[in-house]
């Protein structure tokens, strides 16, 4: 079965919610609602892309802020050279986003547990200096993008278009994933988790397994960021910083850890309070950064109480909560 | 090159050195003992900047601002380690690190409520302000007074660690936590020491910092980051890896970033040497680590895995 009860209900419901919100806000002649939920969606499809590693292969990477600047910085970089064809942009943003995965992820697995969260948020931190001090990109004031991404049938060119892209990439995504989480190769990358030793006894390889889901999500991930240019037309180091790397991680906690649709409704309620807190005072971070702790304090999936309805079976997720204690597997 | 110029470089060098392991020492032992990662360690640095700024400007003695900061740093450590960090010890890192990245949130934002957006000023006090000559280097007192305090400060830790009886605890307990509490110590109370201890060599490293650095919200976050990549190169864990890695990292940084620029310009055209140069040195130490990890994955000082 390649979907669970939950998903199941949640997946159509979601995406045609979401798919009514460009047309409400333009009945309601609201376009900062297109924008808002685009960034929402962007988010989201980060998050999912981080759920890959942090999900399903239990990684905890803090440093996925550096894929969303690689995306960013593609189109940001190539457009200051006057190339906007979409497709080019595309196609360096990918490839920037494979070789970094591979090499910093060659690195990152070489250890396990708390030093791979800090050595991704190092190597995340790394790329932040870098393009501060990397002044003919703008530096810290960041760069603005004056052209955005042109496929030839469609442009990036405005909130909408860059919500349409969005709201397809994250439904193939989701699907994508869904069929992921159950395939061969997503078996292993969560039992990898569970057990590695047995993974390495079984013959495949965990690095292996590990580095190539490591490779996906952080393309994924700079995906996110090749539409958050688009839709910012903007690009700069504090995109980056590594509040973003946490923000995500947040994300996927709320929605609960595993889940194919969790990350995309944690990036909808976390982007929401975060508004409305912004809203209300601006020291929102100071009731921001008790409910994160309390968040974690409470742990688990924070959707629990919603999926008792739904008579959910053993998943990825219930696995990590039988899992012993300490993290440390191996 | 000046060589009086590449001393005071140097001795820089050594006195961001220190403050690193007065970070990372407290945040390598909270994590050999407790397996906790926080965050929020940076936020205590912050603490002490903050309460040894205000309270050297309020009362004008700069000993008592040490230890108000200090005893500050300590105190919101101990209420940090009741309310958040004590309930996570058993739980996995991610709920650890989530939790620790939160109040670093609200400690940040707190700093902003309290004193402002704008950097908090202090001066060095007037004693320890002038500078003296060393080797034909004009070098300032003060930051030679902070290279001493992390001699005293490493000396007191191993003598802490290697010949007290809360040390030998510690040492214990990194190893077999359990079997320190079966045998009837009482580790809660270990614990909340040691958390303690962390968080007020993390005030110290505030305080110091205060009059050569801004004081301002978001301070800490930089310098957690270097402490973590001094912990990962020194070995989680280890205190003296923490030293060795915390000065070799400080100096690394220091003179890559004022030699590097200079050294790439006799091959670049200047401007392209400036560019080249800073990026290279921001990312410098982030290289040592990666190329670290690739060939002792443990760290330098942990030769093999517990």
């Amino acid at each position: 079965m390649t979907f669970n009860k939950w998903t199941r209900w949640s997946l159509p419901v979601l995406f045609i919610l979401l798919a009514a919100i460009p047309f409400v806000a333009q009945a309601l002649n609201e376009p900062f609602y297109v924008t808002f939920f685009a960034r929402v969606l962007i988010y989201a499809l980060a998050a999912c892309a981080l759920n890959i590693v942090l999900g399903f292969a239990g990684l905890v990477s803090f440093g996925h802020a550096m894929f969303i600047g690689l995306g960013c910085y593609a189109v940001g970089i190539l457009s200051d050279y006057g190339i906007s064809n979409g497709w080019v942009q595309l196609a360096v943003c990918i490839a920037v986003c494979i070789v970094v995965a591979v090499l910093v992820g060659s690195v990152c697995l070489r250890t396990s547990g708390i030093g791979f969260i800090m050595i991704t948020l190092a190597f995340s931190q790394m790329f932040y200096f870098l393009m501060v001090s990397l002044t003919p990109f703008g530096g810290d004031d960041g760069l603005n993008i004056y052209e955005s991404s042109d496929f030839g049938l469609f442009a990036l060119s405005g909130s909408t278009e860059v919500y349409w892209a969005t709201w397809v990439l994250l439904l193939a995504l989701t699907l994508f994933l869904s069929r992921l989480r159950s395939s061969p190769f997503g078996m292993v990358l969560r039992a990898t988790h569970i057990n590695p030793r047995r993974v390495d006894a079984f013959g495949y390889s965990v690095f292996r397994v590990q580095l190539s889901a490591y490779v996906l999500s952080g393309v994924i991930t700079g995906l996110a960021g090749f539409l958050l240019a688009n839709l910012t037309a903007f690009a700069v180091p504090s995109y980056i910083a590594w509040h973003l790397s946490g923000e995500l991680i947040v994300m996927i906690v709320i929605g609960g850890i595993g889940l194919v649709t969790g990350p995309i409704f944690g990036a909808i309620i976390f982007l929401l309070l975060e508004e409305v807190l912004k809203g209300l005072t601006t020291h929102w971070m100071l009731v921001m950064g008790p409910i994160i702790v309390v968040i974690a304090l409470a742990g688990r999936n924070q959707f629990a109480w919603l999926k008792t309805f739904f008579n959910r079976p053993r998943s990825a997720a219930a696995a990590i909560e039988a899992q012993p204690a300490t993290g440390e597997v191996r | 090159m000046n060589s009086s110029l590449f001393l005071s470089q140097l001795l820089n060098g050594l006195q961001l050195g220190v403050l690193l392991f007065l970070l990372s020492s407290g945040l390598t032992l909270i994590f050999g003992i407790m397996n906790f990662i926080n965050l929020a360690h940076g936020s205590l640095y912050m603490v002490g900047a903050f309460v040894g700024a205000a309270t050297y400007n309020a009362s004008g003695s700069f000993l008592f601002s040490l230890v108000a900061a200090v005893a500050s740093a300590a105190i919101v450590g101990l209420v940090v380690e009741h309310l958040v960090a004590r309930p996570l010890y058993r739980h996995d890192h991610l709920y650890q690190v989530l939790a620790t990245f939160g109040l670093m949130m609200f400690f940040n934002e707190l700093a902003i409520v309290i004193w402002g957006n704008r950097p908090y000023f202090v001066t060095i006090p007037e004693v320890i302000r002038g500078s003296v000559e060393i080797l034909g280097a004009q070098y300032p007192v003060y930051r030679l007074l902070i290279i001493a305090v992390g001699v005293v400060v490493a000396f007191g830790a191993w003598f802490l660690i290697q010949k007290t009886r809360f040390g030998m605890l510690v040492r214990a307990g990194t190893t077999h936590a359990s079997m320190v509490s079966v045998l009837g110590a009482n580790v809660d109370l270990l614990k909340k020491s040691l958390f303690m201890l962390g968080a007020a060599l993390a005030g110290l490293a505030g305080t110091l910092a205060g009059p050569i650095l801004s004081v301002q919200s978001g301070m800490g976050d930089p310098v957690l980051i270097l402490a973590l990549v001094v912990i990962v190169v020194g070995g989680i864990g280890s205190i003296r890896g923490a030293l060795f890695a915390a000065i070799l990292i400080a100096v690394i940084d220091t003179l890559g970033r004022a030699y590097l620029p200079q050294l790439l310009a006799l091959a670049l055209a200047p401007t392209a040497a400036n560019t080249v140069g800073s990026a290279l040195a921001s990312m410098l130490i982030y290289l040592l680590m990666a190329f670290v990890l690739a060939f002792r994955p443990h760290g330098l000082m942990v030769s093999a895995k517990r």
